[in-house]
């Protein structure tokens, strides 16, 4: 079982307590969050401190320290280019995943004129890039989903179709539900249309394939196992991007950069064994849940989904009371109910499918999880499900 | 469907309830009524709209509309 060293604690400043001793629970703390954030993978630790030793100089500058603190930059460049199977110079780093998109939609030529085209469940990041360029005076196109949370086709045709768009997002599979995108069909769409297609693949790069027909791709290092602080954007060759200047957010640390690649070479060669062992333990947690749990739904494509990730919603239950009473037995899981958000608004996804908001939570599994800690979960909602609705007297 | 009992009855006012509170009372409140009468549901939490038409889906009762902001309809089919 891991420990995750999440910072000072009470053992005094700057020393790091294992994330166990932080709960009450005497099991072992169970991290079932990776949608928001994977454990650093081992790999991404080792190139860390190698890359703090080695590559701390300005790699700008003209000196030794520097041309060293280049060739790891580069070398990095390059890991990223061949495992997403791109050009190194299509491939630029950002501060985090948000500030890869704020780049991609900055950097568009004429997106400022333009129409923009986007899946209702687009990630908050984009949604409210929409929002501000509403406020600008332009016009966006939502698309909405179907009860699983799979872009209308048809209606993403007729959007990029629109006289005057000049970008659609879709974001690759969903960081919520799990449901993967008809990602195939939206690109070839866009290509009739002559419309750039930007791709939020941060579920999906480092675990599944990424789609084809993309013109420009956002990733998130924490996503896949890499440190935090770390985007990835790549723009394909002849689209219509300069990037911004300034860059969003500034440029990542070197020393970040590189644990993030070589995280994302990890992950990727580990991708397909990871898919098959994480992919029939979702599937345990999808029937358990539905058998053992009364009045509730489960969420999302049941089988064109994510490998790692399960959402479903409780009836009659507060999602923060439930997020609690999970974290009290050692869980740490996500959820989408509005009690849980700083707006106190549900979550946009679960409103455009359809489905119950309340009492929401968001299974995430990664490397490290075992089918002891799933069956040991399952063991215990019910339990605890019941408990929250007989104090809610229901 | 009893064909005298499909007018509104006393509106549930669930105004400044956090969800899931106005479902749990929607669930409390239908079952007193009968087959085919419609309750009103007043909820001004921004998931209501939303929970109150998934609650219907599942539990197999008709969501019969939103006749005013923060009003809901639900009839009882079962």
């Amino acid at each position: 079982m891991a420990e995750y060293r999440i910072g000072a604690g009470a053992g005094g400043l700057g020393r790091p307590v294992p994330y166990r001793r932080m709960v009450s629970s005497a099991q072992p703390a169970v991290y079932f969050d990776a949608a928001a954030g994977a454990p650093l993978h081992p790999v991404a630790r080792q190139a860390l401190a190698a890359a703090l030793e080695d590559g701390w100089a300005d790699p700008a500058k003209l000196y030794a320290p520097a041309r060293r603190a280049r060739q790891l930059l580069d070398a990095a460049r390059a890991a990223v280019a061949e495992t997403l199977r791109v050009r190194e110079d299509e491939v630029y780093f950002t501060g985090s995943g948000t500030a890869a998109v704020q780049a991609a939609l900055g950097g568009v030529t004429g997106a400022d004129r333009a129409v923009w085209v986007h899946s209702a469940i687009e990630h908050s990041v984009v949604l409210h890039a929409a929002d501000r360029h509403r406020a600008d005076g332009g016009e966006t196109v939502p698309v909405p989903v179907d009860r699983l949370g799979r872009v209308d086709l048809a209606a993403w045709r007729a959007a990029v179709h629109r006289p005057g768009v000049g970008l659609a997002a879709l974001l690759s599979a969903s960081h919520e539900v799990g449901t993967v995108q008809p990602a195939a069909a939206a690109a070839a769409a866009c290509a009739e249309a002559g419309v750039p297609l930007l791709v939020d693949a941060a579920q999906s790069i480092g675990r599944v394939p990424v789609p084809a027909g993309w013109s420009i791709l956002i990733g998130s290092a924490r996503k896949w196992g890499g440190p935090s602080g770390v985007g990835v954007l790549v723009v394909r060759k002849g689209v219509p991007w300069s990037p911004p200047e300034p860059l969003p957010g500034g440029q990542p640390g070197l020393p970040a950069v590189v644990a993030a690649a070589a995280a994302l070479r990890a992950a990727a060669g580990e991708a397909p064994a990871e898919a098959a062992r994480l992919a029939p333990l979702v599937d345990r947690i999808r029937a358990t849940v539905a058998a053992t749990v009364p009045d509730v739904e489960v969420v999302g494509d049941p089988t064109d989904r994510l490998p790692h990730l399960v959402t479903f919603s409780c009836l009659y239950l507060d999602g923060e009371a439930l997020l609690h009473a999970l974290d009290r037995r050692g869980f740490a899981v996500s959820s989408g109910s509005s009690c849980t958000s700083s707006t106190l608004r549900p979550s946009h996804v679960l409103e455009a499918m359809g489905v119950l908001s309340h009492g929401n939570v968001r299974v995430s599994l990664h490397r490290e999880s075992t089918g002891e800690q799933v069956d040991r979960f399952l063991a215990e909602l019910p339990g605890l499900v019941a408990g929250l609705r007989a104090e809610a007297g229901v | 469907m009893t064909g005298s009992m499909t007018g509104p009855t006393e509106p549930l006012d669930c105004r400044g309830q956090r969800c899931p509170l106005p479902v749990i009372a929607l669930a409390r409140r239908l079952p007193e009524l009968p087959v085919g009468a419609v309750l009103r549901v007043l909820a001004d939490d921004p998931a209501a709209a939303n929970d109150i038409r998934a609650w219907c889906r599942m539990r197999g009762q008709e969501f019969a509309g939103s006749p005013a902001p923060d009003a809901y309809e639900v009839r009882r089919t079962r």
